[in-house]
């Protein structure tokens, strides 16, 4: 077993950004996850592992310093709440045309605009949908405990190699700032530098070692014919996510007669619904998305085959609902239930909820 | 077991360090553990509240509106969190500040003069070890000693010379906690 | 005697740095761009550095000078070259970075990036062509637009009371600590090329040396955004531009050389 420690869900992705080997984190404070850019400050980890830490002055420069460093094959991390990644989105925009691993942490608030910092799953649509302009998808993980909001760290950056694409891990206020116990991964040791050229020298802007052709990081294109062939070639990739990474977890599922489909926090919430709905001999199951993008379709298919109505429980005013929509596609009730604005749904009202909407409607 | 906990009071009565003791206590036992405080800028001197559960599963919801015990300590927590105990639950509370004393006749209730304790002990920052020795002694749900380890694991190393002090406080809360 | 006669390895009197490539100028004929990129991938030949430098192309008229200079190169996002050079130069201290951005990119859109990466000292390059005008979008006002001067935006000359004062942020950025060599020149002129090159050089020799940031203004023409043709634009220039942005060093060696008020 590894090492036990009880952290906040905002220093374990700190400490295993640490442990995994990151080169940088560039990031600007906004609560409510400035802790992570505050753990990592207070751990130095250039003393441990050499891995850069720098305050950006903004949002727009932190996402900026990411796309340079993501562009030389380093590993590289940032992380925000809500509004400042609605800053960030036109470098994730430019970052996933020009095809750049790296990795971005949003500890959801509540919108719009300014908002609130309490926690919120509101930036749904922005995070699977795409965010910025043009057609490209992240990667999204969506943590339901502290434990994985240090394991999707790895899992990220596994991701973001292998599809040489920008993966978000979404989080919320509640992960962010709750303590729970975490297992946390050995050291895992950095590339060096000969390391990162020979892995990734083919296409990454390091230098023309060794009077290599030149590389170039960009997403322009004035060829039309061309940006479409590029177009083409990514919508390739989100299918092979699709095929390939899609991420769930069923809790309960196997006699359940209803199904509430929830991530992150609202997961949890669900999970003490099955609880209270099983008391009163209700067959509830849950069925917790884990990758939001790719979004898990396929099982909700099989469960609408033989389950009554499904219940998207969510903080928002229903985005993930759409989602199971299409996957049901009209077998079976499909209906939402959510709040807004930093207000975390308690278990008894989604169960009043389940049993309104969908029980009983 | 399951024991699910708020812990209220003004920023600064170490509400949250009493959370995270308690929690670090429950991982010394092998419990699975949450600590889910309120945040922002309420907290600046303002009310400060932490949901902590300790469970030999799982835990499902670290956000709660029932608990099986609610530790408060000022009035306005007090307003807000007694309709919340259980039916049968534990409500203990430091009396000093509490005008509208709990109404209740389901619930047990208890009280600790932390803060009188506090002084008198010489030191106001043992307050909330006082109140969770309190605690404690009603619900012995972690053992002392493993306390202690929790103590060693959430404070820094050069305060662990503090460690015998939160020890006496602990064990004076838990001589002096009173049924109601 | 016929052409053929002429071109022979020892009549070579000049030739083309392999630093750029073959590919045919997207730049107007006459604009200082073309003479601007030759003077730095000079430069990262003659200091044999090419295996490590990386380039930061900005948004506008140089938006494609990964196209021309023949280093590996990242395009940025309008006014975040400084930021991306950033990201760059602090997971790769030993490599040498540059950006190559415009007035619009650099002094308005990219103004915080511009300002801060200077302040921290960032170890890079950065090339600032400065001709008063937004080039690429078709000729509208840039934050060096000279007062009265006309573009698409101010089509009755720039009205200071209505929209603002030319920025001077070369002489702004020499103010800050973390700048270590800045200075103002042009390309109009052979000897103004030399100067420049030997600037750029400076700038280039002191990033290896890892002395902070080097910030090197080049005041160029615009003779499309301008509606002139390039001889008149030089002219021009050298009447108009010179006056407001004087060239010559305003920090040599981290102190200020000059009066910068």
């Amino acid at each position: 077993m590894g090492e036990l420690k009880l952290m906040k869900g905002n220093e374990a992705v700190a400490e295993a950004m640490i442990r995994e080997g990151v080169d940088g984190y560039f990031g600007y404070p906004i609560t409510p996850q400035s802790e992570v850019i505050e753990y990592l400050t207070t751990e130095e980890p250039h003393k441990r592992t050499g891995m850069v830490v720098l305050q950006a002055e903004s949002e727009l420069a932190a996402i900026n310093m990411l796309y340079g460093a993501a562009g030389t094959g380093k590993k590289v991390a940032t992380s925000s709440s809500s509004p400042g990644i609605s800053l960030k989105q036109e470098g994730i925009s430019y970052i996933a045309g020009s095809e750049l691993p790296c990795v971005i942490i949003n500890v959801v608030r509540g919108g719009p605009g300014l908002g609130t910092i309490q926690p919120s799953q509101a930036d749904y649509f922005q995070a699977t949908k795409g965010g910025g302009h043009g057609d490209y998808h992240l990667y999204v993980l969506a943590p339901s405990s502290v434990q994985e909001m240090a394991d999707f760290v790895e899992d990220a950056f596994e991701m973001a190699f292998k599809y040489r694409t920008p993966v978000m891990i979404l989080s919320d206020g509640v992960i962010g700032q709750m303590m729970e116990k975490v297992e946390l991964k050995p050291q895992k040791k950095r590339l060096t530098d000969a390391e990162v050229i020979k892995k990734y020298g083919s296409w990454a802007t390091v230098g023309r070692v060794g009077g290599r052709e030149r590389n170039i990081i960009t997403s322009l294109d004035l060829d039309s014919h061309k940006m479409e062939a590029h177009n083409i070639h990514l919508q390739s990739k989100y299918e092979q996510m699709k095929k390939e990474d899609v991420r769930y977890e069923e809790l309960q599922t196997e006699d359940a007669e209803y199904i509430i489909v929830a991530y992150g926090s609202s997961a949890r919430i669900s999970q003490k619904v099955i609880q209270l709905a099983r008391k009163d001999g209700i067959k509830l199951g849950v069925l917790r998305p884990i990758t939001l993008f790719p979004f898990p379709e396929k099982p909700i298919q099989e469960l609408a085959k033989r389950v009554k109505g499904f219940l998207a429980v969510e903080m928002s005013a229903g985005q993930m609902v759409e989602d199971v929509k299409l996957a049901v596609n009209g077998k079976v009730k499909v209906e939402h239930y959510g709040r807004n604005g930093g207000i975390v749904p308690t278990p008894g009202e989604v169960y009043e909820a389940l049993k309104q909407k969908i029980i009983g409607g | 077991m399951t024991e699910e906990i708020i812990i209220a009071g003004f920023g600064g009565q170490g509400v949250l360090s009493m959370g995270k003791i308690l929690a670090y206590s429950g991982i010394m036992q092998d419990q699975e553990v949450s600590w889910m405080p309120s945040y922002g800028p309420e907290m600046r001197g303002g009310t400060a509240n932490v949901t902590v559960i300790l469970s030999d599963e799982r835990i499902s919801s670290p956000i709660l509106t029932e608990f099986d015990t609610a530790i408060i300590l000022n009035q306005q927590s007090m307003d807000k969190f007694e309709k919340g105990v259980k039916k049968g639950g534990l409500l203990l509370y430091d009396p000093n500040g509490i005008i509208h004393h709990p109404t209740r006749t389901d619930i047990d209730i208890y009280t600790i003069n932390g803060a009188e304790l506090a002084a008198e002990m010489g030191n106001p920052k043992i307050f909330n070890m006082i109140v969770l020795g309190a605690f404690l002694k009603i619900k012995p749900i972690v053992k002392l000693d493993n306390v202690i380890k929790g103590l060693k694991k959430s404070l820094p190393e050069r305060y662990h010379n503090l460690i015998p002090l939160n020890q006496s406080a602990i064990e004076k809360g838990m001589q002096m906690v009173k049924a109601k | 005697m016929e052409i053929k006669d002429i071109i022979k390895p020892e009549n070579l009197v000049y030739q083309k740095t392999k630093m750029m490539t073959d590919n045919t100028l997207s730049y107007c004929p006459g604009c200082g761009h073309g003479t601007t990129h030759r003077l730095v991938m000079e430069v990262v030949e003659e200091l044999g550095i090419v295996e490590d430098t990386i380039g930061i192309a900005p948004v506008g008229c140089s938006v494609l000078a990964y196209e021309f200079m023949n280093v590996d190169m990242t395009q940025a996002a309008h006014g975040r070259a400084p930021a991306v050079a950033t990201g760059i130069i602090r997971t790769w201290p030993d490599k040498i970075v540059f950006t190559y951005q415009g007035d619009g990119d650099l002094a308005a859109i990219g103004t915080s990036e511009t300002i801060h990466a200077c302040n921290r000292g960032e170890n890079i390059v950065i090339i600032f062509v400065n001709n008063g005008i937004y080039g690429m979008t078709g000729g509208q006002m840039a934050p060096t637009t000279l007062p009265g001067m006309k573009s698409s935006t101010t089509p009755y000359g720039r009205d200071v009371a209505l929209m603002g004062n030319p920025l001077k942020i070369t002489e702004l950025v020499a103010q800050l600590p973390g700048t270590y060599f800045v200075t103002r020149h042009a390309v109009h002129s052979p000897a103004h090329v030399r100067k420049t090159k030997k600037a750029i050089k400076k700038a280039f020799q002191n990033v290896i040396d890892k002395k902070g940031t080097q910030f090197i203004e080049v005041v160029s023409n615009c003779n499309s955004g301008w509606k002139m043709t390039p001889v008149k634009s030089n002219e021009w220039m050298v009447e108009n531009m010179f006056p407001f942005y004087p060239l010559g060093d305003m920090k040599v060696d981290g102190k200020i050389v000059k009066d910068l008020h």
